[in-house]
């Protein structure tokens, strides 16, 4: 033995292996274990998948009663045939797992404040976030209630248990390529994890108020509330509502009436401001399209319903296509991989589809609390115990952290000296949030599923309670209709706009709207139902639906308008219009800018801009220059409205909404705030504010036009991002026009999710699309296959087959067989 | 003939101790360090064998999933590394990850044997 040169070459090989089993920080990320990354037989070269890969097989497994047929066709969509629906969702559970279990359990991890624990400290305020939101708190509750339903508990229990078989059936190198990219292993599902999910699409649908109330508070308290009234006003001239305005409303059975002198501790200016800043918060344009035509105005003369939703746009897509054929039910649609059943969908006898309501489900309260420890609040004249929840987060490489969120009777204290209050001033704000009390889950959709006439679908939308949602509805029989369900607040005027006082139950909820009140409309003798998260009802409800805000106008009133036009319609035409790229706002907007620029006093380079906005034809279509103008020209116009008139603001808060500014100048020329208060000898009109919003616009559209990037489709750059924010993960640069006011509300990183037209004739003609791809890895060719397709407003026939027409039918790739065994 | 039989048996043991995948990546260097023990040659020629056995098999197992997927997986993972998207680079690298381990080792079981 040589004892030197052995020393050392041992020495070298166990550094080596040393080096290349940590994870080796890279800028500001780390790399994965290379040497397990890379290696062959363990990393990630597993993950690739053969371009003519079969997925047919033989799955034995413990828990199931009976055999279960799955056909996977052409495009990955699983096609599963069971005896019993506990078989069928305990298969579901099983494939969602195959093709989406990385997306499945990463999504479960936001909503339980548990990134830190795989990605490191970077997440832990967004951990915090949800953890001081209530998430799991809320699913707890959720869980605790569905577990008295057995029909339910048995759902989400098989369903977990497919998750787990195949979690179990997994070898090490097969798990999914960012379980080794992030170094992490799958552990097992359980049905909490179903409910924390549920719970993220509750916050990511309803979610808003929990930073809206806090920067209306602030902007309240710096403009004083009658300025902020003008600002932020209630009413909308354009509106064009849900129920068609003139419908007539019952009596309300309960009158909220606002407390004795509101003025001083609610509407007060010094009252009740916040200088918390949440981590994150839903994307402001997370809503939908859903309508539906009665046979009066198709071809067929049956109806037709359509429904996309909008929502941030993401690679594992949030959706999952699936059919679910047994005894009781034949369901097809689109599924989210971690819930069982379907949650867009149709059957042989009906279809359904939903969109955001928008209502206002969450309002803080200011508590009074005895001392710092936090374990009495006065309430009501007397000091109340509160519950002392403890919630730890582990941080990966890094100590684990506790949280102490004290929980009253209104909810959990979201912000106190423990987070994000000012430290000199802290501020006990408790949230109450519908999603935090304890809700029916899944039991809507699973009714849905197997709901065969208008009065199924009834009484199965009657229990949902958050997320709020447009429920629209179709049948074979002909019917048509949309309801806006939830367990809405009744409020009284500007109830939870602002923080509120939390010392008595004086600004207390004051009951909940009967479901029988919620607004809703069957079989309109105008042809069609429709929503696009626009206010459900005209003035004359009897409630009070919240900050305007929250209801964007226009979509609503482009399906409106083309709907009441068309006639004849066939499936086609409802395709053409879910991908309309026609801007009504622009429609209404540009001429009151044309009105206000003088030519004359325009440059060269000015005017060219100018009469490219005149020339166009309000098509946000891939080329088109005028919607890059008319976008630049606006947002720089409420650049030089709004910045002089907020440029003192201390704490966050809004500018007000493109439609408040809009309606404000068609109807006043004379707009105070057009005059910039930094000018004192001068008074700008809005002659000035638009030719300055002119000359800044031609500035940046300048630059823009030196890229060769002017064309619209340039500007607002599509992106369908991986959840890790990893970009070779990702799709950029999709081609795809469209805007947030158009029935294609397709933005930079949010649009349509799902796209899907049912047409309700005999054999059930039904077409969809989503931006992503039925498989969640990122080695297959199915990961992202759809996405070209969904950007050229193309679309796949949606096969619903019985099972011996599957087993024959052409487009039917793959069988896989499962047994008990 | 020596050379030629370490590197085989180093690819070979390597693969069928690789197909325990719940062992480590890194079991190989027991394999390469008892093959370098048993085949006398001088310590360069040990690395060499040791390092070209892991080499050439992860390359070629490397091939054998890459080709089938047409280079859809290479090519996002030579992004992320950052190789600038180019499968070779990603191939060669992890050849020679492998085969530097495997080599190392191969020297450290040449340099154990008695003199």
């Amino acid at each position: 033995m040589r004892i030197i040169p052995f020393l050392i070459s041992t020495v070298a090989t166990v550094g080596l292996v040393y080096l290349l089993n940590t994870p080796l920080p890279v800028g500001n990320t780390k790399t994965p274990r290379l040497g397990y990354f890379l290696s062959p037989q363990q990393g990630f070269w597993q993950n690739a998948e053969a371009s003519n890969a079969s997925f047919s097989g033989d799955v034995k497994l413990e828990g199931l009663k009976g055999k279960v047929d799955v056909f996977v066709d052409e495009r990955l969509v699983p096609h599963i045939y069971a005896q019993t629906d506990l078989d069928a969702y305990y298969v579901q559970g099983y494939i969602h797992a195959k093709f989406r279990l990385w997306q499945m359990e990463f999504q479960t991890y936001v909503a339980a404040g548990r990134l830190s624990e795989i990605t490191g400290p970077d997440k832990l305020p967004i951990d915090l976030f949800f953890r001081r939101l209530g998430m799991v708190y809320g699913a707890e509750q959720t869980m605790q209630r569905m577990e008295k339903d057995h029909e339910m508990q048995a759902t989400v229990d098989a369903y977990a248990e497919g998750v787990n078989a195949y979690i179990k059936s997994l070898k090490p190198e097969q798990i999914p390529f960012e379980y080794k990219l992030m170094d992490y292993k799958p552990e097992a599902w359980t049905p909490l994890k179903t409910y924390l999910f549920l719970m993220y699409m509750s916050y990511d649908l309803t979610g808003s108020g929990a930073k809206q109330d806090l920067k209306m508070s602030n902007a309240k308290n710096y403009l004083g509330y009658e300025d902020f009234n003008q600002l932020f006003p209630n009413v909308q001239d354009s509106l064009d509502p849900i129920i068609p305005k003139g419908t007539a409303f019952a009596k309300p059975s309960i009158i909220p009436v606002a407390p004795k002198g509101i003025d001083s501790p609610y509407l007060n200016k010094a009252a009740n401001s916040s200088s918390a800043e949440s981590p994150l918060t839903p994307n402001r344009n997370n809503g939908s399209n859903n309508w539906a035509v009665s046979g009066s105005k198709t071809v067929s003369g049956r109806p037709i319903l359509c429904n996309d939703p909008h929502l941030g746009l993401n690679l594992p897509s949030l959706w999952y296509e699936i059919q679910i054929n047994t005894p009781t039910h034949n369901t097809y649609g689109a599924s989210f991989p971690g819930s069982p059943s379907v949650i867009i969908g149709f059957n042989d006898s009906i279809a359904w589809g939903v969109t955001n309501a928008g209502r206002d489900v969450l309002d803080y309260y200011e508590m009074k609390f005895k001392d710092t420890t936090m374990q009495e609040y006065w309430y009501n004249g007397e000091w109340k115990k509160a519950d002392l929840r403890m919630e730890t987060i582990k941080v990966k490489g890094k100590p684990d952290v506790t949280e102490f969120i004290a929980i009253t009777e209104i909810g959990p204290v979201m912000y106190d000296h423990h987070y994000k209050s000012d430290s000199a001033n802290p501020k006990n704000l408790a949230v109450r949030w519908t999603a935090n009390k304890a809700g029916t889950g899944l039991k809507t959709f699973y009714k849905l599923n197997r709901a065969k006439n208008i009065d199924d679908y009834k009484a199965a939308i009657a229990d949902w309670s958050c997320p709020g949602q447009n429920f629209a509805f179709a049948s074979k029989s002909g019917h048509i209709a949309i309801k806006q369900q939830g367990s809405f607040v009744a409020r009284w005027n500007r109830q939870g706009d602002f923080i509120m006082p939390g010392i008595d139950s004086a600004y207390q909820w004051q009951g909940m709207i009967p479901e029988s009140e919620n607004p809703m409309i069957v079989d309109p003798k105008r042809g069609w139902i429709s929503s696009a998260n626009q206010k459900a009802t005209d003035s004359t409800y009897p409630y009070y639906l919240g900050i305007a805000r929250n209801f964007p106008l226009y979509r609503g009133i482009m399906i409106n308008k083309r709907l009441a036009a068309m006639n004849d319609i066939t499936p086609i035409d409802m395709q053409y219009l879910q991908n309309e790229n026609y801007d009504v706002f622009a429609e209404m907007a540009r001429p009151v800018l044309l009105k206000n620029i003088d030519d004359s006093k325009l440059t060269t380079n000015e005017k060219k801009y100018v009469d490219i906005l005149r020339d166009w034809n309000f098509r946000n279509e891939i080329t088109a220059e005028g919607a890059t103008v008319f976008n630049a020209v606006w947002d720089s116009l409420e650049q030089v409205v709004w910045k002089d008139d907020f440029q003192n603001a201390k704490s966050p808060m809004p500018w007000p909404d493109a439609s408040t500014l809009l309606e404000s100048l068609l109807k006043d020329n004379n707009y105070r705030y057009a005059d910039n208060k930094n000018t004192p000898n001068k008074v700008e009109t809005m002659q000035d504010d638009v030719m300055e919003a002119v000359r800044r616009a031609s500035v940046y559209l300048g630059e823009l036009e030196k890229d060769r990037k002017l064309n619209w489709g340039s500007v607002k750059d599509t992106k369908v991002t991986h959840l890790s924010q990893v970009p070779a993960l990702s799709r950029l640069h999709i081609p795809i026009g469209g805007g947030r006011n158009c029935v294609n509300a397709t933005t930079s990183a949010h649009g349509p999710s799902w796209r899907m037209i049912v047409h309700m004739t005999d054999e059930t003609e039904a077409y969809g699309v989503y931006p992503g791809g039925q498989s969640g890895n990122p080695g297959s060719k199915f990961y992202d296959n759809f996405i070209d397709s969904w950007a050229a407003g193309k679309y796949y026939k949606l096969l619903i087959l019985s099972k011996e027409n599957a087993a024959k039918n052409e487009k039917m790739k793959w069988h896989i067989s499962f047994t008990n065994g | 003939m020596k050379f030629i039989t370490a590197l085989f048996l180093t690819a070979f043991l390597a693969f069928a101790i690789g197909l325990f995948t719940s062992l480590p990546w890194w079991t190989f260097v027991f394999t390469s360090f008892l093959v370098a023990m048993g085949v006398h040659q001088k310590a360069g020629l040990a690395f060499l064998s040791g390092f070209f056995g892991l080499f050439i098999l992860w390359v070629v197992l490397a091939l054998l999933k890459d080709l089938p997927n047409e280079h859809l997986l290479s090519m996002k993972v030579a992004r992320i590394l950052p190789l600038g998207g180019s499968y070779w680079a990603l191939i060669l690298i992890t050849g020679l990850i492998g085969g530097l381990v495997s080599g190392l080792a191969a020297t450290a079981g040449c340099t154990a044997r008695k003199k």
